[in-house]
């Protein structure tokens, strides 16, 4: 986030970061999180919006920082918005994408709520939720590996790999609170150990 | 909901979309590294507006509705004790303060991203980070144990959305509702009417 990175913004491509993320909310089925890979598909890869050590920035703040972990797409808008020149764009970025990852899926959210509710035992309502239970585990799994090989970067750093997996094993196996793992992770970090 | 007999003891409710508001804040605010963790224990062991298996059920539906799901429980309850109003609160209570507290957080990370302790402390946390997403999918594979396909296709399928998904980069756009479609007509093709 220190890195400069100039770019330039038109109204359509203010248009484009607000459409893309109302397809995406749609999509997010089994959390926000399920739509990281692709978010750094579209951000970084494809539009070069945001640097690949931007977005996994945003990540890592909006887990330090309390709340739900869908924040950290309002950091991506925002520092687009930075990136295109400064505070309003940032504001106007980071409404872009919350509001187009939000809107359609509190619509239907609220819409469907009551009728999933009283339908729970129908054929199809139960051929979703389990039907969709591998996939969902399966994109969980894939977007730690993304945000991994994102930031550990090619140079393949062995120890930020491990600290990774060695996490995963404590927070999989263990009930040890999170908090502890991110403390132990800042400390080894700034201590310069991985 | 039967209107017989002696009244039943007082669950407790929210009282106002005001009340909604705060405790969802508080709720949210606690939920450090993501909001799960705190949302049963709070919602059903301390408010008491739910019970464990009201929580689960309701659990489910956020589940499967697309978006965040802890946002879409808060706008389940809300919805259910005030209706549009009630939802609007307790969505705002998820999202306000712990969006400031973001930008608060990003805002301190920018005067102090020069020293290089805190950009290595924030990449210790961005790898703890991935790994506690991960391990919150590998903590989902119980619910797999007694899934109707049986554990082969599930794990064929599980490794299928990985590879397309992780190693060749494929747009979700693309592979949730072909792969997500294909798992769940077989599914349905396994459950009984």
């Amino acid at each position: 986030m220190n890195t400069l990175h100039a770019i330039s913004m038109q109204a359509q491509d203010w248009l484009h970061l607000f459409l893309h993320f109302v397809s995406l909310s749609l999509l997010a089925v089994g959390g926000a999180i399920t739509t990281v890979p692709d978010m750094h598909r579209y951000l970084v890869d494809q539009q070069n919006w945001l640097t690949s050590e931007q977005f996994n920035t945003a990540i890592a703040i909006a887990q330090a920082a309390p709340g739900p972990n869908v924040l950290f797409v309002a950091l991506f808008g925002w520092n687009v918005g930075l990136n295109a020149g400064g505070g309003w764009a940032a504001l106007l970025g980071m409404a872009c994408t919350m509001l187009g990852l939000l809107l359609p899926s509190t619509i239907l959210t609220s819409v469907s709520t009551r009728w999933g509710h009283r339908n729970r035992d129908l054929r199809a309502v139960r051929a979703f939720k389990q039907g969709m239970a591998p996939i969902v585990i399966a994109l969980m799994v894939a977007t730690g590996w993304v945000l991994s090989s994102a930031q550990h970067g090619p140079r393949g750093d062995w120890n930020l790999w491990l600290l990774t997996a060695v996490s995963a094993l404590i927070m999989w196996r263990t009930r040890l609170h999170l908090l502890w793992l991110l403390g132990i992770g800042a400390i080894l970090g700034a201590w310069g150990w991985v | 909901m039967s209107t017989s007999n002696a009244p039943a003891p007082a669950r407790p409710q929210p009282r106002s979309p005001t009340d909604l508001f705060l405790s969802f804040t508080w709720l949210a605010l606690q939920g450090f590294g993501g909001v799960l963790a705190v949302v049963q224990n709070e919602l059903v062991e301390k408010k008491r507006w739910l019970t464990n298996e009201e929580f689960v059920e309701d659990w489910a539906v956020a589940q499967i509705m697309p978006g965040p799901n802890v946002v879409n429980l808060s706008i389940m309850i809300g919805d259910r004790h005030f209706g549009l109003r009630g939802a609007m609160a307790a969505l705002a209570g998820m999202l306000t303060m712990p969006l400031l507290a973001v930008l608060a957080l990003a805002l301190v990370y920018t005067q102090y991203a020069h020293y290089p302790q805190v950009v290595g402390a924030l990449r210790g946390m961005g790898a703890v980070a991935a790994g506690l997403i991960t391990a919150a999918g590998l903590r989902l594979l119980p619910a797999l144990r007694r899934h109707a396909l049986g554990i082969p296709v599930c794990a064929a399928l599980a490794v299928a959305c990985f590879i397309l998904i992780a190693l060749l980069r494929i747009p979700l756009a693309y592979v949730l509702p072909s792969l997500g479609g294909l798992a769940c007509l077989l599914t349905y093709r396994k459950l009984k009417p």
